[in-house]
């Protein structure tokens, strides 16, 4: 006969471990961690004071991940997908890209990928998808452990690749799979395509309901979509932060800020989050202190960043006194923040799904490019050229030359991948850098 | 023989190349060896001897460019191979254009205003492709001494299609095409076509403006310069010393007063 547990034991369980225990160890870490000073970088401002508790916001996350399945109901979603109609039937969402990429900067992918790998997927699939299939076939993951998932949402406004890889996970685990098909926008969505995605955001509330076993209430989804709103209003404003010289924040502490934004949005503590975040970048404004000491040249980021090797490269060029000062991809959450109607969910939702950065044409990305270079007062720009990430770089190659022809920036082809460091040659990488610097002169 | 007033030392991957310049910026004197693994140690003997044979002493400063230059601990400032190049074959050919260097272990290609800046540049890919390496692989396999494969090459009208422009592919490809019975001269012709090629393309991502120039070791081969003729119909003009323009323009930018034309 085997023990089955009650629910009542599983809640103190999930209790015991996330409440009592983990919270405030992860809270006593951050204590700690604000004590400790950082080491100093000849070129680069300290850390943002927040850094710890960004650490202890993404730490709970996945702690209270790890015990999930004990307490609530769990999906695993895509980056661009409607995720708050899943928050509003209470699930614990979790985000696979993101999981990836913290792997990538916990450099622990090779060792992921290759269990993918060794089980017949391809090196030329996107390492996100390697690593997060490797992480389920292999248990292996520097967040101690993830929790299966009850349901599955994938929506094809970042790529194709999310179709099968979401039907990989579905077969896996034998769970219902949602998928949201957005057609391609090339400038801006008819109206035909949005009803075509809401009609589908409709269809999948009861699919959700079931696997929750509640209903949705509108009122639920109404607040978690403002606050999904409000949180990527703030992400703006940070981000337009960035238009002050010299810029107090760089595009490397925005990637590693970003996590809140795209793994929990529509939580209320990601909010309070973001808004101590724009308090603090005001205050480094107001004192002078910029993201690289001696800010000489402002670039942009196009892409993904290389996750293993961010400071490598913010330190290369803030050697130079080379800023990055803003970047399509993390602007990627802020862009669409006008765009939420809490008022309308389903129908706002549908319409901004619809308009994510990858689901648009590459007129449109060089559009936004110039409209930063302008905007910014930007010296060149760096588009990383992410093997991972096809929908992300194609165009680049033209984007590149209407850029130092119509903008009269330089602007760098960085080969390279978002996450498997296979895909990386350091030495090149430094060459170019350091060739296109000397390039933008003094 | 003029005094020596600056020196370059370009660190490459198959070779080591040291240029000395007087206070005018004429290349005084040069030496080039194999590039040996222990990199440092090398570098150290090599500017020994160099300072010893012209009697410098250690305040005529030294500027590194090259892969190696990292290792140039003597070194005053570090440069890339690309401003390096730009620098040296604009002093030596008075203009700008559209420079292609070919090394052995990248390949790059520099836009060049008539001023001298750099004003765009596009490297080969991280892999070996469209690189002198491609051809001294080729060289190995064929047992033909590198000086002399571009004469061989251009020895034939005869030319086999290798398709592949990696190295390790093309290898072997060019063993099945010798099992096949194809003549040493067409393989090596259509290895140069496949190396030729691939860099045509880089040349088009960064857009042709002539006139055409050619650095670094492998412009010395008669056939590279031939046939990107051919592929671009545009004339190519070469150096006296393509080998030296990286160590050539690293020395330059090592004068007080900077005469390397910018």
């Amino acid at each position: 006969m085997t023990y089955q547990r009650t629910p009542t034991q599983d809640t103190l369980r999930y209790q015991w471990n996330v409440n009592v225990i983990g919270k405030p160890a992860l809270r006593l870490n951050r204590w700690l961690a604000q004590l400790r000073q950082p080491k100093p970088s000849p070129y680069l401002a300290p850390p943002l004071n927040i850094t710890p508790r960004t650490k202890e916001l993404i730490a709970r996350h996945y702690l209270e991940g790890r015990y999930a399945n004990l307490h609530r109901k769990v999906a695993w979603v895509t980056s661009g997908a409607p995720a708050e109609i899943l928050k509003a039937l209470n699930f614990y969402v979790l985000y696979p890209e993101n999981h990836a990429a913290l792997c990538g900067a916990a450099r622990t992918v090779v060792d992921i990928a290759t269990e993918a790998e060794n089980a017949g997927y391809s090196r030329d699939l996107c390492s996100y998808a390697r690593t997060d299939i490797g992480a389920l076939l292999s248990g292996k993951t520097p967040v101690g452990k993830l929790p299966k998932p009850d349901l599955l949402m994938a929506c094809t406004n970042i790529c194709q690749t999310v179709l099968f890889w979401y039907q990989a996970v579905a077969h896996h685990f034998r769970i219902p799979l949602i998928l949201i098909d957005t057609p391609f926008v090339y400038t801006t969505a008819s109206d035909q395509a949005i009803n075509y995605v809401w009609r589908q955001l409709d269809a999948a509330v009861p699919i959700a309901e079931r696997v929750a076993g509640d209903f949705l209430s509108s009122r639920k989804l109404e607040q978690v979509t403002r606050l999904s709103k409000l949180a990527a209003e703030l992400w703006m404003q940070i981000i337009e932060r960035g238009k002050h010289r010299p810029a107090p924040i760089s595009v490397f502490d925005q990637f590693i800020h970003m996590a809140p934004i795209v793994e929990m949005r529509g939580e209320a503590y990601t909010v309070d989050f973001y808004a101590a975040l724009l308090k603090e970048v005001e205050q480094r404004i107001a004192k002078g202190i910029s993201a690289v000491k001696q800010e000489r040249k402002r670039l942009l980021w196009d892409n993904l960043p290389i996750w293993y090797r961010l400071r490598f490269i913010a330190e290369k060029l803030g050697a130079h006194g080379v800023a990055l000062v803003v970047s399509t991809y993390t602007n990627a959450w802020a862009e669409l923040a006008p765009m939420f109607d809490p008022k309308n969910p389903m129908a706002s939702g549908a319409r901004t799904y619809l308009h994510a950065i990858l689901n648009r044409g590459t007129g449109y990305k060089l559009a936004m490019m110039q409209k930063m270079i302008a905007d910014y007062q930007l010296d060149g720009a760096i588009l990383h050229s992410d093997r991972s990430c096809k929908p992300y770089s194609i165009g680049q190659m033209d984007q590149r030359d209407r850029l130092l022809r119509e903008s009269g920036v330089p602007a760098l082809l960085l080969e390279a991948d978002h996450g498997d460091p296979r895909a990386f040659a350091e030495e090149q990488v430094a060459n170019r850098l350091e060739a296109f610097v000397e390039m933008l002169g003094e | 023989m003029s005094k020596i007033e600056a020196l370059g030392i370009d660190v490459g991957s198959t070779t080591v190349k040291l240029v000395g310049v007087d206070a005018q910026g004429n290349l005084a004197w040069s030496h080039i060896e194999p590039a040996e693994p222990r990199i440092e140690d090398q570098v150290t003997q090599f500017l020994d001897r160099a300072r010893a044979e012209n009697n410098l002493d250690e305040s005529v400063p030294l500027v590194a460019t090259g892969y190696g230059r990292g290792l140039v601990m003597q070194a005053t400032r570090k440069v890339t191979e690309i401003t390096c190049h730009a620098r040296g074959i604009y002093r030596e050919l008075g203009h700008g254009g559209t420079l292609v260097d070919i090394g052995g272990q990248d390949s790059k290609v520099i836009a060049i205003t008539s001023k001298g800046d750099v004003i765009d540049f596009a490297m080969n890919d991280k892999c070996a492709a469209g690189t002198g390496r491609f051809l001294e692989h080729a060289a190995q396999r064929m047992r033909v001494p590198l000086e002399q494969i571009g004469p061989v090459a251009l020895s034939t009208t005869a030319e086999v299609v290798i398709s592949s422009t990696c190295t390790v592919f093309a290898e072997s490809e060019v063993i099945s095409l010798i099992a096949h019975g194809a003549s040493p001269e067409s393989i090596l012709r259509g290895l140069h076509r496949s190396l030729i090629k691939r860099i045509v393309a880089m040349i088009r991502t960064v857009g042709l403006v002539s006139p055409l120039m050619l650095s670094g070791g492998v412009a010395q081969n008669k056939a590279i310069r031939k046939m990107l003729e051919e592929e671009t119909q545009t004339p190519v003009m070469l150096p006296k010393h393509p080998q030296l323009m990286g160590a050539y323009g690293a020395a330059l930018m090592g004068l007080k007063q900077d005469l390397s034309g910018f």
